[in-house]
């Protein structure tokens, strides 16, 4: 009797062992999953674009004509648009991100005011892209052509101006939301210093929190910035999509990730495959060195 | 007070009011969004719009009920795939703080969460449509869960990183196995924390439409067999919004109230269950 007791304590001890290896194994090829993935990912994107990269040779990155149907691939005006609408698109963002940082972070952390605003900003960084871009096609585009008559520059409507405008609204919670956590983080005695020698509260912004703060929100400046550049559905329902080098910024245009989403499935032999996936791969290595270096500055700046 | 310190003064006020400004400006394209796709929206959804198909263009009527199934369908398949492994290296990266694997995983999983989707999209072709032969629903499914990863386990680790030491020690001093102290005691204590990553990450790619562009592809009828291709709402919005027929446009208003109002939602709700945690995501 006792013996069998024993026998059965043995066994379940043994089991719980066995649980305990396979699932600290498990934990472990999760981990080594991860890192195969981000690795396949790339090692996929070289390898499919392969053939571009032997037929065009570096020449490709700024050629100035994409004519799929006479095998000519250059890359130039994707990456002409891409660099307009996701700059313009920055520079107008920037005012309204840092105002609503220094708004949550400075003048009103806590409240209901501040929390709506808190709330509206995330809200609009969860609004899905293709919504925006519905909207944009159909509601700003009649807009933006009417504003175009105004100004005498030829009505499009669709174009890299319209683009930017509703990229500017999408990325401005990135800039914001992490401005606000960085502004939080300057110290109040700097501030309490400042005050107590007579600075107005415009001087206390001015001359100790943002030079504190420069760093990080240089760095949310920069995640906005790779949110831009490879945001695809909205720029591609309102860009216009033309393969020329834009001639103006109220002109159509294309952007390295609308040209794939278009394209992509159209594409009938290897070359054109293989040259939008180099784009792909273009898109993929600007983003990720972009959003470390961010990654990488938000950290030094929090450590400190 | 002097003139020096009336300008000062006077020149803070200023900049304070264009903060505001500034500031609030941003709840007026939110508002206007959500009011015009609920007004353009509303008065398309009725039974018919939600429980048939689409009719070819010039017939009226028909309905969504395809891309309805598809995205639950596809969002489903992508969240069975994501959220085991997600958490699984959500607890991995907070027992393992440093170490070469972990240094390695974390860098990935950072890669990960800023590749564009529609890189995503072309690398879940040649993974999965090209060697199956066929655009898939299965496909469409593996890029959002890949989607999916970086939110779910950014979640995790950041709500296990806040459960105190004591608690593991508590249960390894009984005597526990390291997978029961894991599994029975931290987990249970970040659950709602882990919940609400698991709400998050299925409102972000809910509404995500460029990576399913090239796997899921679209279908314009009703199909259930995860090998072949189906529709899903952004997938469907944005085929129809940028069509030329007005019909079609006004079915897209009523599938983009849909989705607009589920992502919100989900948003919201996961906002109300994260407060007590104050996780950032």
């Amino acid at each position: 009797m006792d013996d069998q007791k024993l026998k059965i304590k043995a066994k379940n001890s043994y089991g719980m062992i066995r649980a305990e290896s396979i699932f600290k194994r498990s934990l472990i090829g999760v981990g080594i999953a991860m890192v195969v993935l981000v690795a396949g990912l790339m090692v996929t994107l070289i390898i499919e674009s392969l053939p571009s990269m032997k037929n065009l040779g570096i020449k490709y990155l700024w050629g100035r004509t994409w004519d799929p149907v006479n095998n000519v691939y250059g890359a130039l005006p994707f990456l002409i648009g891409t660099l307009l609408t996701s700059f313009l698109a920055l520079i107008i963002s920037i005012p309204f991100s840092f105002a609503i940082a220094i708004y949550l972070g400075e003048y009103n952390p806590k409240g209901w005011l501040s929390n709506f605003l808190k709330n509206t900003v995330e809200l609009i960084a969860a609004v899905p892209s293709v919504i925006y871009g519905f909207w944009g096609l159909l509601v700003l585009v009649p807009l933006v052509r009417s504003l175009e008559m105004k100004v005498g520059v030829l009505p499009y409507g669709i174009g890299i101006f319209t683009a930017s405008l509703i990229l500017a609204v999408m990325i401005i919670p990135y800039a914001a939301s992490l401005g606000r956590e960085m502004i939080r983080l300057v110290p109040s005695q700097l501030k309490e210093g400042a005050y107590s020698l007579g600075a107005t509260r415009y001087e206390v912004i001015k001359n100790v929190v943002i030079p504190y703060t420069k760093s990080g929100l240089f760095a949310g400046i920069l995640l906005s910035l790779g949110r831009a550049l490879g945001e695809t559905m909205a720029v591609t329902m309102v860009i216009g999509n033309t393969s020329m080098i834009p001639d103006s910024i109220f002109g159509p245009g294309n952007t390295m990730a609308s040209v794939i989403a278009n394209e992509f499935t159209e594409a009938d032999h290897t070359l054109y495959l293989s040259a939008l996936i180099e784009l792909g791969l273009v898109l993929f290595i600007v983003t990720v060195i972009i959003n470390m270096i961010g990654k990488r500055i938000i950290q030094r700046f929090t450590n400190e | 007070m002097n003139a020096n310190v009336k300008y000062r003064v006077a020149k803070s006020k200023f900049v304070q009011g264009l903060i505001f400004f500034f500031a609030f400006i941003i709840t007026v394209p939110l508002i206007l969004i959500i009011i015009y796709i609920f007004k353009e929206g509303i008065t398309k959804i009725n039974w018919a719009f939600l429980t048939q198909i689409p009719k070819p263009v010039g017939e009226a009527g028909g309905g969504i009920v395809n891309a309805l199934v598809g995205s639950i369908m596809i969002v489903l398949v992508a969240s069975i795939i994501a959220i085991p492994i997600g958490i699984l290296c959500g607890i991995y990266l907070s027992e393992n703080k440093t170490g070469r694997l972990s240094y390695w995983a974390r860098l990935s999983v950072d890669v990960l969460q800023g590749v564009p989707s529609i890189v995503i999209g072309i690398v879940v072709y040649f993974w999965v449509v090209k060697p199956i032969g066929t655009f898939s629903a299965l496909s469409g499914s593996v890029a959002l869960a890949i989607m999916m990863l970086p939110i779910l386990i950014r979640s995790t680790e950041e709500t296990l990183k806040l459960i105190p030491f004591s608690l593991k020690e508590a249960g390894l001093a009984l005597g526990l196995p390291y997978h029961k102290v894991i599994l029975k005691v931290v987990v249970p204590c970040g659950i709602s924390g882990i919940l609400s990553g698991v709400m998050l990450s299925i409102a972000r790619i809910a509404g995500e439409t460029a990576p399913l562009l090239f796997t899921a592809f679209g279908n314009p009828y009703l199909n259930t067999n995860l090998a072949r291709p189906m529709q899903s709402l952004p997938l469907m919005i944005f085929n129809y919004a940028t069509s030329p027929y007005d019909e079609w446009h006004n079915m897209a208003w009523g599938a983009a109230l849909i989705l607009l109002f589920t992502v919100l939602l989900l948003n919201i709700i996961t906002k109300l269950t994260t407060r007590r945690w104050n996780v950032q995501l």
